[in-house]
């Protein structure tokens, strides 16, 4: 199973996630953001933490108009499989593969701690290893968390099943305490929470490590 | 030629920095500041005959996102 990892210029989760996703099994390549393509026969692409250029402007703006998110853009067009963790997931909002738009904290403070998720929905690639309920302790680490999308979005999103992960205790002011969605294709996920960081024993917690060995485990099965 | 951009959150859409920004005018006894709303201005200089709809498809793509923010641009 083959994975790619883009790299901003202040990418700094993209070993963290390379380490989870080899760990799991993958085979994976880092692209750089000037690349215009992604390698031959990649399965899926993993858009890593960080802040991509400074973030200046809005965070992940400037990275999803870089050469590399037009191949992702591209790749998820044609129905291929693709996260983004924390300033993944505001770059993937940026390029319009999934909805909404990730705001400044509600309480304007920077929070790097673990939080309970509870998954929503486990009908997806990378929710296979959890069960619908389960309650997850994930880090996460951001400024600018707080998911907003307009009301009719955020109903089609919870109508569609779309809402994968939720906060059990709302730390960033996010709309319907949504933490983590999936695109209406269910193949591209987007999430503040970082799994990456909480997939190995030496991290103080494990409970991320399913999100690698389902992703791995079905594609490698497809 | 020069391009000023304007770029506002939308309204309603929550303005937390905004807010800070309204308390703080409060407790230093600034009395009667009901809202405060922070956006950005960007400045462009431009070559001479760049088009309105050109700056327009700049806040399009790239500086303003539209599910959250408007804009405002003024030539010259």
């Amino acid at each position: 199973m083959r994975a790619a990892v883009v790299v901003f210029p202040g990418s700094n989760c993209d070993r963290d996630l390379a380490v989870a996703l080899e760990a799991a099994g993958a085979d994976v390549t880092m692209v750089w953001h000037k690349d215009t393509g992604l390698p031959d026969g990649v399965d899926i692409v993993g858009v890593p933490g960080g802040f991509s250029f400074g973030d200046y402007l809005r965070c992940g703006a400037i990275a999803a108009n870089s050469p590399i998110c037009q191949a992702v853009k591209a790749h998820a067009e044609r129905g291929g499989y693709a996260f983004g963790i924390c300033n993944g997931f505001q770059v993937l909002t940026e390029t319009g593969i999934l909805p909404g738009v990730l705001l400044r904290n509600a309480g304007l403070k920077y929070i790097c701690k673990s939080v309970g998720l509870n998954v929503q929905s486990t009908q997806m690639i990378f929710t296979e290893g959890y069960s619908t309920g389960d309650v997850i302790d994930i880090p996460i680490a951001h400024h600018d968390g707080n998911y907003f999308a307009d009301e009719t979005t955020l109903d089609r999103l919870e109508g569609d099943d779309r809402v994968v992960f939720t906060y059990t205790e709302n730390p960033n002011g996010s709309q319907r305490d949504i933490a983590g969605i999936v695109s209406d294709n269910r193949r591209v996920l987007g999430m503040m929470p970082h799994p990456e960081r909480a997939s190995d024993s030496g991290h103080g917690g494990k409970d991320g490590q399913a999100f690698f060995r389902a992703i791995v485990g079905q594609l490698t099965a497809a | 030629m020069k391009a000023t951009v304007h770029v506002m959150l939308k309204t309603g859409v929550l303005d937390p920095q905004g807010e800070a920004v309204r308390h703080a005018l409060g407790a230093m006894g600034f009395e009667g500041v009901n809202g405060v709303r922070q956006g950005k201005v960007i400045e462009l200089d431009l070559a001479e005959g760049t088009s309105e709809a050109d700056v327009a498809a700049m806040c399009e793509k790239l500086l303003a996102n539209t599910v959250i923010e408007s804009y405002r641009v003024e030539l010259g």
